[in-house]
C-alpha cells in the first residue's frame, strides 16, 4: 500500500471543504444517500457513538469511518514526525476491526481539541511526551472492536442468525457453519443502525494477529521517491517564497534597515519589517536569501545584550544554595548522611541543546479579509490555529490549518512560535507565502532544552551501599510557561521525572527542585525532556556511587533493585547481552544506565574508546528494554536506534552557549551531530510481557547519555559532570 | 537570465540569477519539492543530487555551473539501476523514519552503488557520511546499502 491519499482532511469550513474535496460533512452527506458507517470515539471521556444517514449541520466526532467500498479511515489525532505512529495506531483498529493493515487508510485530523485532544496529556491535541501508543491503545483497540461487533449484529441480523454463531475476519462477517460471508463494505448501512454495545470485549494477547509483529509502515513508500509532502514543501497557487532575519539578541528589537540592495536583488518582490525581525519576499528562496543578505539591518540589541552562558551558569549556582520545592522526601536523610561511612558530593551541569530538526522550521500562510489557511507540520494543531487567530485577529474557526508530515519533531514543533512568525509576515503580504528558516535561524532561534544544575550529596554505609541520597536541581521549568496548570507548588511532572520515583530502593531519600528561569533565552522541550537531565545526572551519581565503595557498577544497582523486577531485568538483559565484565582494550570502556521513564523500562551499556588526543568514539551500544505490551517490534528496534544516535549527539556534542545575548551556534559546523561514519552499532533487546505499553520514542535518549558517560570513566578514569565532552579534559599528557 | 538545463532527462529553461543555487531552482521554480533543503552549506547532504551520475550539493551550486550537464533527483532515481536496488533496500529494511533527509541520503547511496557495487564498511562512511540524519538511522542506511550491494538482479538502465 503507498499512502498517495495522505493528506490534509478538511475542517467543517464549508469553503475548505469545496476546495479539497473529500470533507468528513460531503462525505456524510453521501452516506445519507449512499449509506456509509462512521464510528466515533469521543475522547477524553470515551463516548462512542455510530452516526449514519447524519442530519444537516450534524458534526460527527468521527475516528473511524467504512465505506461501502469495505475501505477503512481513519483520522487520525497524532501527528508523524518518523516514530511510525501512523502505521502503529491503524495496526491497534485493523486488529480488533479484522482487517488488513492495508485497508487502514489515514487523514489528518484537523484542529479540534474536543475531538482529537490527547487524553493522555490533558485533552491538548499534541504527538509528544512518548504518549501516542500509551494514550491510545485502549481506546483505539475498543473502537475497532466495537465496529466489529456492530458488523457482526448486522450481518447475524441479516440472516436470521445469532450474533455468536458468526465472526469477523479479513474484512469479512463470516457464518462458519454454512459458510456464508459478506464483506464490511455490504454491511455498513445496516452497521450503523445496530445500538452502540455498552460493553465489548477486546482480544486477549494471545489472539492477537497484528498487534507484536513487524508490520511494514505505511508512510515508508512515499519517503524513498521524493513524494512525501512536508510543510516546506507545499505550494498553494501564487505563493512567495519568504525567509527571516529575527533580532540576534532575545528581547531586541529591530532599529533600522536600509533595503535599497535587497530591493534590486533579481526576484525580491517585498521587504517585511516587524518590530523584532524583517523578512524578505521573493520568488524562490534563492532571492529571498540574496535580499536578506544585502540588507543592512541595525539592531537595538535590548535588555540581554550582553548575556552570556556563564550568567545563567552563576545564577543556579547561586539559586541552587537555596532550599527548592521538595519534589520527593523519604526517610530522614540529613540523620542518614551525618551517620554515614562515606560521604560523597558532586555538581553536575547540562547545557542548553537545540534540536536541529532536519526540515528547518517553516510555514505557509495566507490571510485573507475573511479568513486564513496555514500550512504546516506541527506537533500541536489547535495551537498552531489558535496562535494564528490571535495574531490575525481573526475568528479561530475561520482559521483552516493543513497539517503535513513533519521532517523531525524532537519538541521543538510542540512550539508555534514559528506559526506565530509566519502569520505576521503574511499578513503583510498580498497572496500566500511559505516563510522558511535559514539553518542559522533554526539553531539561533530555538526554544532550548533547559540549563540544568545540580547538587548531590549522599552517604553510604560500611558496605559501601547508600543510606542516603540527596539532590537538589535548579533550572527552567517548561511546563510553567507551556501548560501553567500543571505546574503547581514550585513543581511539575516533566522537570522532575527521572529525579524521583526511582528505581532503586533508597531509604533516605530527598530531592528538590528550584524554578530558575533564565533572562534572555528561551526554554523549550527536547527528546526525553525532564529525563534527558535527570537519568543523567541520576545515573551518573550511581556510578561515583559504584566506584566509590569500589563496586561493579551492575552489580552495585543490582543490589539496589529487588523491589523493581521490571528494572532488574532489564539491566540484567543488557549487562549479558552486551559481554558486561569481560576484558577490553586499554582506553576502552563499558558503561551502564537504568532508568524508568516514560512508562518503560530500559537499560543501556556503550562501549566507548578514547583516543590520545581525548576524542571519544561510541563503538557499540546494547539496549534491553521492556515497554510493556509491544505493538510494532520494528518501530521499537527504529525508535531506541534514533534516541541512541540523537543522545550520543548531545553527549558528544551538544550545547548552545550565549555571547553578547546571542547564540554562537549557527550551522552544523558548529552544533554538530553524530554522522554515519560516528554512528556505534546498536542493539535492541525486547522483553515480551503483557503489560500496558510504555512511551518509546524519547526514552533512548535519557538513557544513554549517562551509559556514554560512564563509559568513558570506564576507560579514563576521568568523571566527567558537564557534558558535552570536551577531548581536552581526556587527552593523554604526552 | 535564462539558463536551460536537463533535469531528469528533460529540459527546463529557468529565468533566474546565475548564482542562484540548483536547490531553489529545483524546488521553487520547478516545483520539484524531493530534493530538501538542509543547512544550505553542504554541511548535511539534504540537497543531494546527481550531476552526470556524481553526487553534488545542489545547495551549494550555481545555476550557472550546471551548463549542459545531466541532473538526476530523487524523482527521477528509481529509473537508474543502482537507485531502483537502493530504493527497494531502504523499504524492506524500514531506514526511514521522519524520511526528511532520505531524499539525499538516497542520492548519496546510489552514486556509491554505481560506482562500487560491493562498498565496505570504509566506502560507506567515507560515501555517506556527508548525509545527516537527526533520526539516527545510520544503523539501517548502512545495513540497506550492503543489502542492495548483494542484491544480484542486474536491470538495464531505464
Amino acid at each position: 500500500m503507498t499512502l498517495d491519499h495522505i493528506g490534509p482532511v478538511a475542517s467543517d469550513d464549508a469553503d475548505e471543504a469545496q476546495a479539497i474535496g473529500v470533507s468528513r460533512r460531503s462525505f456524510l452527506k453521501a452516506s445519507a444517500a449512499g449509506g456509509g458507517f462512521v464510528l466515533s470515539v469521543g475522547l477524553p471521556a470515551f463516548a462512542l457513538r455510530a452516526t449514519a444517514g447524519t442530519p444537516a449541520g450534524f458534526e460527527p466526532n468521527a475516528f473511524i469511518r467504512i465505506d461501502a467500498d469495505g475501505s477503512v479511515t481513519l483520522t487520525m489525532p497524532q501527528v508523524e514526525m518518523g516514530q511510525g505512529t501512523y502505521t502503529s495506531i491503524p495496526m491497534l483498529i485493523a486488529e480488533e476491526l479484522e482487517v488488513d493493515l492495508g485497508h487502514v487508510r489515514i487523514e489528518h485530523a484537523p484542529p479540534d481539541r474536543k475531538r482529537y485532544g490527547n487524553p493522555g496529556l490533558g485533552g491538548e491535541q499534541v504527538t509528544g511526551n512518548s504518549s501516542s501508543i500509551r494514550a491510545f491503545w485502549d481506546p483505539m483497540r475498543r473502537a475497532g472492536a466495537t465496529a466489529r461487533v456492530m458488523l457482526i449484529s448486522a450481518a447475524a441480523k441479516r440472516w436470521k442468525l445469532d450474533p455468536s454463531q458468526c465472526h469477523a475476519e479479513r474484512g469479512e462477517v463470516v457464518h462458519k457453519a454454512s459458510g456464508r460471508r459478506i464483506k464490511f463494505g455490504a454491511l455498513v448501512a445496516e452497521a450503523a443502525q445496530v445500538p452502540v454495545p455498552e460493553k465489548v470485549e477486546l482480544k486477549r494477547p494471545q489472539e492477537f494477529k497484528l498487534i507484536g509483529t513487524p508490520a511494514k509502515r505505511l508512510d515508508t513508500p512515499l519517503k524513498v521517491n521524493g513524494k512525501a509532502v512536508y510543510g516546506i514543501d507545499v505550494r498553494p497557487p501564487g505563493v512567495k517564497i519568504a525567509t527571516l532575519a529575527q533580532s540576534p539578541t532575545f528581547g531586541g528589537r529591530l532599529k533600522s534597515v536600509d533595503d535599497k540592495a535587497a530591493r534590486a536583488v533579481k526576484g525580491v518582490r517585498q521587504i517585511v519589517r516587524l518590530d523584532d525581525a524583517v523578512a524578505v519576499v521573493a520568488d524562490h528562496m534563492g532571492a529571498a536569501k540574496k535580499g536578506l543578505a544585502a540588507l543592512v539591518i541595525e539592531w537595538d540589541n535590548g535588555p540581554n545584550a550582553k548575556l552570556t552562558t556563564q550568567d545563567i551558569e552563576k545564577q543556579l549556582e547561586q539559586a541552587t544554595l537555596r532550599a527548592g520545592a521538595v519534589a520527593q522526601s523519604v526517610g530522614d536523610v540529613d540523620k542518614a548522611i551525618t551517620g554515614a561511612a562515606t560521604k560523597v558530593e558532586a555538581i553536575y551541569q547540562v547545557p542548553f541543546l537545540a534540536h536541529a530538526c532536519m526540515e528547518p522550521m517553516n510555514c505557509t500562510v495566507h490571510v485573507r479579509k475573511d479568513g486564513c489557511e496555514v500550512w504546516v507540520g506541527t506537533q500541536v494543531l489547535a495551537r498552531a490555529q489558535d496562535v494564528v487567530a490571535k495574531t490575525t485577529g481573526l475568528p479561530v474557526d475561520k482559521v483552516v490549518v493543513h497539517n503535513h508530515l513533519l521532517g523531525g519533531g524532537f519538541g521543538r514543533r510542540l512550539d508555534v512560535d514559528g506559526v506565530a512568525r509566519a502569520a505576521q509576515i503574511a499578513m503583510q503580504v498580498d497572496g500566500p507565502v511559505k516563510v522558511v528558516w535559514t539553518r542559522e535561524e533554526d539553531i539561533q532561534h530555538g526554544v532550548y532544552r533547559p540549563y540544568w544544575f545540580d547538587r548531590f550529596s549522599a552517604g553510604l554505609d560500611e558496605k559501601g551501599m547508600p543510606v542516603a541520597w540527596n539532590h537538589r536541581f535548579g533550572g527552567s521549568s517548561v511546563i510553567a510557561r507551556w501548560a501553567p496548570p500543571f505546574f503547581k507548588n514550585g513543581l511539575d511532572p516533566d522537570s522532575t521525572e527521572g529525579a524521583i520515583d526511582l528505581v532503586y530502593a533508597l531509604p533516605n531519600l530527598h530531592v528538590e527542585y528550584v524554578q530558575v528561569e533564565p533572562p534572555g533565552i528561551p526554554t523549550g522541550f527536547w527528546r526525553s525532556v525532564g529525563p534527558s537531565h535527570n537519568v543523567f545526572v541520576v545515573e551518573s551519581f550511581m556510578d561515583e556511587l559504584a566506584a566509590a565503595a569500589k563496586k561493579d557498577p551492575v552489580q552495585y544497582r543490582l543490589a539496589l533493585l529487588d523491589k523493581s523486577p521490571r528494572a532488574k531485568a532489564v539491566l540484567q538483559l543488557a549487562a549479558e547481552k552486551a559481554g558486561w565484565g569481560q576484558p577490553l582494550s586499554k582506553r576502552s570502556g563499558r558503561g551502564v544506565s537504568v532508568q524508568f521513564a516514560f512508562g518503560s523500562y530500559m537499560a543501556q551499556v556503550a562501549e566507548v574508546e578514547v583516543s590520545k588526543d581525548g576524542d571519544v568514539r561510541v563503538r557499540r551500544v546494547v539496549c534491553a528494554v521492556d515497554c510493556g505490551s509491544v505493538v510494532n517490534p520494528d518501530t521499537v528496534q527504529a525508535q531506541v536506534q534514533s534516541a541512541v544516535v540523537f543522545g550520543i549527539s548531545a553527549a558528544l556534542f551538544g550545547q548552545i552557549t550565549l555571547k553578547d545575548g546571542r547564540v554562537e551556534q549557527t550551522n552544523f559546523d558548529t552544533y554538530r551531530v553524530l554522522r554515519m561514519s560516528e554512528a556505534p552499532s546498536i542493539e535492541v533487546h525486547i522483553v515480551r510481557n503483557t503489560e500496558h505499553p510504555g512511551g518509546l520514542g524519547e526514552p533512548g535518549t535519557s538513557a544513554i547519555v549517562p551509559a556514554v558517560m560512564n563509559a568513558v570513566f570506564a576507560a579514563t578514569g576521568k568523571r566527567l559532570r558537564k557534558p558535552p565532552i570536551d577531548p581536552a579534559d581526556l587527552k593523554l599528557a604526552s | 537570465m535564462a539558463y536551460t538545463l536537463d533535469i531528469n532527462g528533460t529540459r527546463h529553461t529557468v529565468d533566474v540569477d546565475g548564482d542562484t543555487p540548483l536547490l531553489w531552482v529545483l524546488r521553487d521554480v520547478l516545483g520539484m519539492t524531493g530534493t530538501k533543503f538542509g543547512c544550505g552549506m553542504a554541511l548535511c547532504g539534504a540537497c543531494t543530487v546527481h550531476m552526470n551520475g556524481a553526487p553534488i550539493r545542489s545547495c551549494l551550486t550555481p545555476v550557472q555551473s550546471v551548463g549542459n550537464a545531466a541532473i538526476t533527483t530523487i524523482e527521477a532515481i528509481g529509473n537508474t539501476a543502482a537507485g531502483r536496488k537502493i530504493q527497494k533496500a531502504w523499504l524492506d529494511l524500514e531506514v526511514a523514519q521522519c524520511g526528511y533527509c532520505q531524499s539525499g541520503q538516497i542520492m548519496s547511496a546510489s552514486a556509491l552503488l554505481a560506482s562500487n557495487p560491493h562498498p565496505n564498511d570504509s566506502a560507506i562512511d567515507d560515501a555517506m557520511s556527508g548525509n545527516i540524519c537527526r533520526c539516527g538511522t545510520y544503523v539501517r542506511i548502512r545495513e540497506a546499502i550492503k543489502l542492495a550491494a548483494k542484491s544480484t538482479t542486474t536491470v538495464k538502465e531505464g
